[in-house]
């Protein structure tokens, strides 16, 4: 019986949670789940949540990236100031192909020097953030036409009574996790974080698969810079400072193992959710915003804490 | 009563659906080497760890120096005058020698400062007493593993030990190596310590040991003394059968040949490397624990990269391939340690069965399941696993279980030589033969067969040809009436006496 | 039979180059010295020195901390916050209780928070690294709730005076620092504690069964880091006479970067206060002289990046040929 409500727990204990979560800040803020609401949060969650879809490929593999706040900025920067320069299609092509580059620089990095990632992508925030300081001169970029231009709809546009950047995670979490369950390469990305040496043995070449999982993430990250600079139609170059943490921390309340091998993307997806909800409920019950990440921290212990729990059979190490 | 340091009372240990050990009950008296021997999963290894502290019995009792006692953990353990020394040793790579041998107990004044003088001169005490002449303040870390282990020998003389058990510790030694550690061991014995020793390896337990007990799944078959006894009586007694009747050897037909290798080198590991296999053949390559074996089948696959030579893949010449070519072109290799290099063990069955062969699995890259699931299907009946479906993590399966994956992985894609690597260490009595068994069909099948293996009867049942390795060269190869153990365990040590000279 | 010890007789350069290689951030802290004074006359002048010593002590002193629990094989992400809310603290008391008093608890803030991330990692098994990561984001959390959105600041300036002790050209921040840094060099290398780290951080289970206390030892140094950084974060408001809730924010970024760059390993089991202390002035040189120069903002963060990569690739180098 003990084994049964542990199984339950780890594998639904996040949603219980977070159902009641929900149930408790509606009863005080009637404002909470009614549809223009909960389509605000999901319009806010889907940068963070675009971002975390790649980084989940990478902590499958076992590894970290903690350069994507940096690289939002940068790639936040790009396509706002290339919109005025060549134009919304090409600045958006040049976006994109600069957060796959930038993967690929860390796919390098990682995966075929092996350098250790986290510290390899802390040298990449802070690369990053010099690059855009050189980039911008340090200062802000703005969409020049910002009502007439179409590049609004990214940002601001609806599709079939749904906002954009809505559809745009919902659709590219859909691909992702199709991906990820049922392709070659997704078999291979778990293999690599499940057992690294086993799958070289298997045939299975982890540098490629590392590589390929860091060029996910910057393209992920491309498409939120996208997203990003379209709803705000400008860019601080500071902009996605400190992103890479909720977008970690998302991933993690998912229940995806930072060790590698286990986890999925409708995990990430409700643990973004999850944090973009808690956010979204303190406001509306009226606390500060920084009273969200206190919440945030006893989230994170003890619903990590919770799992590991249950993974082994006890509560304490 | 009479002369006993220590006796184990039926003692049984149960583990969720398995009874590691049932009423065991055995003794050790000052002095005297007594070997503990038994099959993987005989229940030596629980044994062990029990005496040391680290699980507790369900029942029975340890009479230590005549009162019964319960030994509480490695600490309590060691402060009783009972060592363990692993397989794995149990050191810290950048602390001292003299930091390692007194690990936990080091003498420090009243604020936690080290009393640096007196822990050298103590170390230094325990490793002269050992006859090891090397500098207790030098890291740990740089020494070899025979050095290593002394380290560890030495907390036997720093904490008066009265009972030392060895857990297989001539694994990693050369022989010059494996000789300094018997004399170091007679040494203790000189001085009234017990010694548990255990081991797989014969040769040694009928060179150093006064007595031996013989575990079979978890229960006692006898304690004999060794000079009254034999290879064949032991082995008996560890297998319930007797050497000949223990293996099976496929009908020797052979084919065309299938790989050869040539002059093949790895620095360091292995250098010069010739040999060749046909189909229908088994191929048995013998050694000792550092012969360089698996990093010759690891540089054929490709998993490491070899330095020179030439391989030949059905007598074209190919560049020295990686494992995934490797794995295209008809080659398989079963490795060494199943849980590290075999599987993914939080995967299944099925997703680790279609590991290596993703795109025959695939369609166009996107993962064919219900092919993944009848292959699944076909080899857990064929190879008789037993698992509770298709997603289990192999994790939660037995040694032989797993070990069953490992082959079916490979034999999916009908390849044309399979490697094995030690594969039936660990693994129990009847799921041995099933592997011996199975290495007989696939050769009359028309497979070409490597089998490494480290014990001299199985490398000799199944084969029909056997290299000697030693030191990183192939030292010899036998046929037909040539292989015997008193070839290649001549030939092993021929070969060192040489190197030595 | 006496066993051969053959590594024992290195010859006197073979010693000196399998020194340097183990610490060969001496030899890059060297050349970026070397660099500078030829490129700026103003870098190599005593002030200057003094102000690089002063500018890198702070995260030197987070880095004193990062460092032991590295070795321990743990990591600290908090450190950033921890600081900040020592420094608000340290000023915000001030009026009820008086500059002493109330720097003391700003001090025991770090170390309640230094234990609770320590008890937490310990009890529950979760990696430091997301123990810490919640106690990034929360802690600036708490740092908020009590200062509001705007800097506190100190009610008598004269505690901005408090560090102005020098001796020469060197501060007593930077003293405080080498100081912090050569008392817990010496805990490293003769205390039980500190050759504890070592055991733990090298081979956890080994030590576990010698009958070390590896949970009790592990909330040990996490105190000792939150400890630290609290005063890192005391200093910080001494300096400035303000305390800001973003203060620190990065921080724990630098504070990796110098540890790692001086040569400790994430791993645990393998580093010293010595490459430490060599990494953090490293750091601090580096920022220096490329500010000397006139480099504009965004130089510093891509050199930072550069040259963090480039010691991670020295270091691969290098060990592949010495010991493990």
């Amino acid at each position: 019986m003990g084994q049964t409500i542990n199984g339950l727990l780890r594998r639904h204990g996040l949603i219980l949670a977070f159902l009641v979560f929900l149930g408790g800040v509606a009863l005080n803020a009637e404002a909470f789940l009614t549809p223009g609401n909960i389509l605000d949060v999901l319009r806010q969650v889907s940068i963070t949540g675009m971002m975390a879809l790649g980084v989940t490929f990478v902590v499958l593999t076992g590894r970290l990236d903690l350069s994507v706040g940096s690289m939002l900025t940068l790639l936040t920067v790009i396509v706002v100031d290339q919109h005025n320069i060549v134009g919304p299609f090409p600045a958006i092509v040049m976006t994109l192909l600069a957060g796959l580059a930038v993967g690929a620089i860390n796919g390098l990095l990682v995966g075929f020097v092996k350098l250790n990632a986290l510290i390899v992508t802390l040298a990449m925030l802070s690369f990053l953030q010099g690059l855009v300081l050189f980039y911008s001169g340090g200062s802000n970029v703005n969409v020049s036409n910002a009502q007439d231009t179409w590049f609004g709809v990214f940002g601001r546009g609806d599709f079939l009574g749904l906002p954009v950047p809505v559809v745009l995670f919902f659709v590219s979490a859909v691909i992702a996790g199709l991906v990820l369950q049922f392709t070659t390469f997704g078999r291979r990305v778990y293999g690599v974080g499940g057992n690294e040496t086993a799958s070289i043995f298997s045939g299975i070449d982890a540098r490629w698969t590392v590589f390929w999982a860091y060029v996910v993430s910057g393209l992920t990250t491309g498409v939120a810079a996208v997203i990003m600079g379209s709803r705000v139609m400008g860019a601080q170059n500071t902009i996605g400072q400190g992103y890479e943490l909720t977008v970690l921390a998302g991933v993690i309340l998912g229940g995806t193992s930072l060790l590698g091998g286990s986890g999925s993307i409708w995990r990430t997806v409700i643990g973004i959710s999850m944090l973009g909800f808690i956010q979204n409920g303190l406001l509306l019950l009226g606390f500060p915003y920084y009273v969200q990440w206190l919440v945030t921290w006893a989230v994170i212990i003890i619903a990590v804490w919770i799992d590991l729990g249950a993974k082994r059979g006890r509560i304490f190490a | 009563m009479d002369d006993v340091i220590l006796r184990v009372e039926g003692i049984t240990k149960t583990f969720p659906g398995v009874k590691a050990l049932d009423n065991v009950s055995f003794d050790i008296r000052p002095g005297e080497v007594h070997a503990l021997v038994g099959e993987s999963g005989a229940g030596k290894s629980t044994l062990m760890k029990a005496l040391a502290g680290l699980h507790k019995p369900d029942s029975g009792q340890i009479i230590y120096q005549g009162a019964p006692t319960e030994v509480a953990g490695p600490l309590d353990a060691r402060q009783k005058g009972i060592l363990l020394i692993h397989q794995e040793l149990s050191l810290s790579p950048e602390l001292s020698v003299a930091e390692n041998i007194y690990l936990g107990a080091w003498p420090t004044n009243r604020f936690g400062v080290l009393k640096k003088r007196e822990l050298r001169r103590n170390a230094s005490a325990a490793l002269e007493a050992l006859g090891c002449g090397f500098d207790p303040d030098v890291r740990v870390g740089t020494l070899s593993v025979a050095m290593q282990q002394m380290v560890e020998i030495a907390r036997a003389e720093a904490f008066n030990a009265n009972v030392v058990i060895f857990d297989e510790p001539t694994a990693s030694l050369t022989d010059t190596e494996k000789d300094q550690l018997f004399h170091t061991i007679r040494g203790l014995k000189a001085r009234g310590v017990g010694i548990v020793y255990i081991s797989h390896k014969m040769d040694e337990i009928f060179d150093i040991t006064d007595r031996i007990t013989v575990l079979r799944d978890g229960q006692v078959q006898g304690t004999v003394d060794t000079a009254e006894t034999d290879l064949n009586q032991v082995t008996r007694m560890m297998i319930g059968r007797t050497l000949d009747s223990y293996f099976v050897k496929a009908k020797p037909e052979f084919g065309e040949e299938v790989l050869r290798v040539e002059g093949l080198s790895n620095q360091g590991l292995f250098s010069d490397v010739s040999f060749s296999i046909r189909e229908g053949e088994v191929l048995g390559l013998y050694g000792l624990v550092g012969a360089g074996r698996s990093e010759v089948v690891e540089t054929v696959f490709g998993v490491r990269k070899a330095d020179g030579g030439k391989i030949f893949w059905k007598s074209g010449e190919i560049d020295l391939p990686t494992p995934r070519q490797s794995i295209d072109m008809g080659m398989a290799l079963v490795p060494e340690s199943r849980k590290e290099q075999g599987l993914v063990l939080m995967m299944g069955g099925r997703e680790n069965t279609s590991l290596p062969h993703l795109d025959l699995f695939s369609d166009r890259s996107v993962m064919n399941r219900s092919k993944e699931l009848t292959t699944f299907d076909k080899y857990r009946s064929a190879l008789s696993i037993k698992t509770t479906g298709p997603d289990q993590a192999v994790s939660q399966l037995s040694g032989g279980n797993q070990q069953k994956f490992v082959l079916a992985k490979w034999l999916c894609a009908d390849p044309k030589l399979i490697i094995l690597d030690e594969p039936t260490r660990g693994i129990d009595v009847g799921s041995k033969s099933a592997i011996h068994e199975l290495i007989a069909d696939l050769a009359e099948q028309g497979l070409a067969v490597i089998v490494i293996s480290s014990e001299m009867p199985e490398v000799l049942g199944v084969s029909h040809r056997v290299l000697a390795m030693s030191e990183g060269a192939v030292v010899a190869e036998f046929e037909g009436d040539d292989m015997t153990e008193e070839n290649l365990i001549d030939a092993v040590s021929h070969h060192r006496g040489e190197a030595a000279a | 039979m006496s066993l051969a010890t053959n590594n024992q007789a290195a010859t006197p350069l073979q010693s000196v180059l399998g020194w340097l290689l183990r610490n060969h951030i001496w030899v890059f802290l060297a050349l970026t010295v070397i660099v500078f004074s030829v490129s700026s006359p103003y870098f190599l002048t005593v002030n200057n020195i003094g102000n690089i010593l002063t500018q890198g002590a702070f995260i030197g002193i987070l880095a004193i901390g990062m460092t032991l629990v590295m070795i321990d094989g743990e990591i600290d992400l908090s450190v950033g916050a921890v600081l900040a809310l020592a420094s608000a603290l340290a000023i915000g008391l001030q009026d009820h209780m008086g500059v002493w008093p109330a720097v003391f608890l700003g001090l025991m803030s770090g170390a309640a928070l230094g234990f609770v991330n320590g008890t937490l990692v310990a009890l529950s098994g979760m990696h430091s690294f997301i123990v810490t990561l919640g106690g990034l984001i929360g802690i600036r959390g708490l740092v908020f709730v009590y200062s509001g959105e705007n800097a506190l600041m100190v009610p008598d300036f004269s505690y901005t005076e408090i560090p102005e002790i020098y001796f020469g050209p060197i501060s007593l921040t930077a003293i405080l620092f080498f100081a912090l840094a050569l008392f817990f060099q010496w805990v490293l290398s003769s205390t039980r504690h500190g050759r504890e780290t070592y055991a733990v951080g090298d081979n956890i289970e080994a030590a576990h069964d010698a009958g070390i206390n590896v949970k009790r030892h592990k909330i040990i140094n996490f105190t000792i880091c939150g400890t630290l950084a609290a005063v890192c974060g005391i200093l910080l408001s001494m300096r400035l006479g303000t305390a800001e809730p973003n203060a620190g924010k990065i921080w724990e970024l630098w504070t990796i970067i110098a540890v790692v760059l001086g040569g400790t390993r994430l791993q645990g089991g393998f580093g010293s206060m010595w490459m430490t202390i060599g990494g953090v002035l490293t750091l601090a040189v580096l920022r220096n002289g490329l500010r000397l120069l006139n480099t504009p903002n965004y130089v510093e963060l891509m050199v930072m990046g550069g040259v963090l990569i480039m010691a991670l690739v020295l270091d691969k180098l290098l060990n592949h040929k010495g010991d493990t």
